[in-house]
């Protein structure tokens, strides 16, 4: 299950902000390179338009749209489709090199649910991850759902959905000393915004799982329930807070961090399967 | 230690008595300012727990409880189980439709920390009906105050020929008949 390295490596280490899209009308994957040529002829006009993104330096965006095929976790889902924005300053020479300045991706890991149930001519990628400026996300956001007719949603993340992935991706084993698993909290009716931040070693965290699960693959609700409670027990004793009745807003292991606001960070290759599984299953129940 | 009991001391006239018992003593607080507000031919006074049991010096001076209303805050973790463990001190004769779950929060669902099938199955096993509302929303907090006073009256005995144990028949699944 493990992708080609080479591929998935523009997935690591960097924060993508999640939503969720309904699925493309009529979206031809031969197509990509006018799809690339219509982005940029809108990026540009719009800019005309006055709906300058930078300003001072004048900027030229060239478009890349690309298929990853590697990214996919079923015979249903449909390969990711990664879309480069670069930038090359119309000022300097013409060996510079372009500069990436935002980059976006559509992918559907085991969204089976969806796309076993879409009419023909409809393409299923739930999830799309956006790294760059806002200004950028709403004009490319606003070429597809132009041109494919679909619509995108910010993906939140409840504290319930938090507490599955801490869960989940403390339970995972890493060969190398990793870091903290840390886990944020906000608490609420104070005038003042107060965060709390638990962090726990990561060795502890997993020995912690590893007597909570049953089964090995398997997760229950019941099994986060009881992680979750022996950390709140555990800080209760030593500080008497109770961190239940706090909103979690942010988790973070050595496998990928979260927010709730919708922003993630995949630390790990080998787990980028596993973390885009779970975040299309947050997709495709947001959009249904 | 005192067990709250359904039947053991004599009703007041014209009157009913509610308890409130949740974690979030701030909403309980408006819910029950919306409730007294409402227009009403009876007295009704409204005690306020953030858990049972209630102390037991003032327990003779109390009236005798009609219905009791257990809150969750969807948000809060905390809350549920907070009404877990004061469920323990509620006779179980209360449960033949003096007790409703009042589940609060429900209008943020991405800031939900309990699963609601988790409440649902909670309020299952103790076979009391569920509401599902927002209290911070004043209209809400109106329609959901309304909903309680009636349900207060026929727990009560004020309703002739409906009794409280009407609200379980109500609450048996129409799937599984």
């Amino acid at each position: 299950e493990s992708a080609d390295p080479q591929q998935t490596a523009f997935a690591l280490r960097k924060a993508w902000t999640l939503y969720s899209v309904t699925p493309l009308h009529r979206f031809r994957r031969s197509r990509l390179s006018d799809y690339a040529r219509l982005l940029s002829a809108f990026i540009a006009a719009e800019k005309q338009k006055g709906l300058a993104v930078e300003v001072g330096v004048e900027l030229d965006i060239k478009v890349a749209l690309s298929s990853l095929a590697e990214l996919r976790g079923s015979e249903l889902d449909q390969a990711a489709l990664l879309v480069q924005l670069s930038s090359r300053s119309r000022a300097s020479s013409k060996n510079s090199e372009d500069k990436l300045v935002w980059s976006g991706w559509f992918c559907s890991m085991f969204g089976d649910e969806l796309s076993e149930n879409v009419p023909e001519n409809f393409t299923c990628l739930p999830l799309f991850l956006t790294h760059g400026a806002e200004s950028y996300t709403s004009l490319v956001g606003s070429w597809f759902q132009k041109t494919f007719d679909c619509c995108f949603r910010r993906l939140a993340i409840s504290p319930l959905n938090l507490s599955w992935m801490v869960a989940m991706w403390a339970g995972y084993k890493l060969e190398r000393a990793a870091s903290a698993v840390e886990l944020v909290f906000s608490m609420p009716c104070l005038s003042q915004p107060l965060d709390i931040s638990y962090a726990i070693h990561p060795e502890d965290a997993k020995a912690l799982w590893d007597t909570v699960q049953k089964t090995p693959g398997e997760i229950t609700q019941g099994e986060v329930d009881v992680f979750m409670d022996c950390l709140y027990a555990h800080f209760h004793r030593h500080f008497k807070i109770h961190l239940s009745a706090a909103k979690l807003v942010k988790v973070s292991t050595g496998i990928a961090s979260a927010h709730c606001d919708g922003i993630v960070k995949i630390l790990h290759s080998q787990y980028l399967p596993g973390v885009l599984m779970l975040l299309t299953e947050l997709a495709i129940s947001q959009i249904q | 230690m005192s067990v709250l009991r359904p039947f053991d001391k004599l009703p007041m006239l014209n009157s009913c008595a509610l308890l409130l018992v949740g974690s979030d003593e701030a909403i309980q607080q408006k819910l029950a300012e919306a409730m007294l507000r409402e227009k009403r031919s009876f007295n009704i006074s409204i005690h306020l727990a953030t858990s049972l049991p209630l102390p037991s010096e003032r327990d003779h001076l109390r009236p005798r409880i009609d219905m009791v209303v257990f809150m969750i805050d969807i948000k809060s973790k905390y809350s549920l189980k907070n009404v877990e463990t004061s469920l323990a001190y509620v006779d179980a004769s209360f449960f033949l439709g003096k007790v409703c779950f009042l589940v609060t929060g429900v209008g943020r669902v991405n800031a939900c920390s309990i699963e609601t099938n988790a409440v649902c199955k909670l309020a299952e096993a103790y076979c009391s009906p569920v509401l599902f509302c927002e209290l911070e929303l004043e209209g809400i907090r109106a329609a959901t105050a309304q909903r309680l006073l009636r349900m207060l009256q026929i727990c009560a005995g004020h309703i002739p020929g409906v009794s409280a144990l009407s609200f379980v028949s109500l609450m048996r699944n129409s799937n599984v008949d």
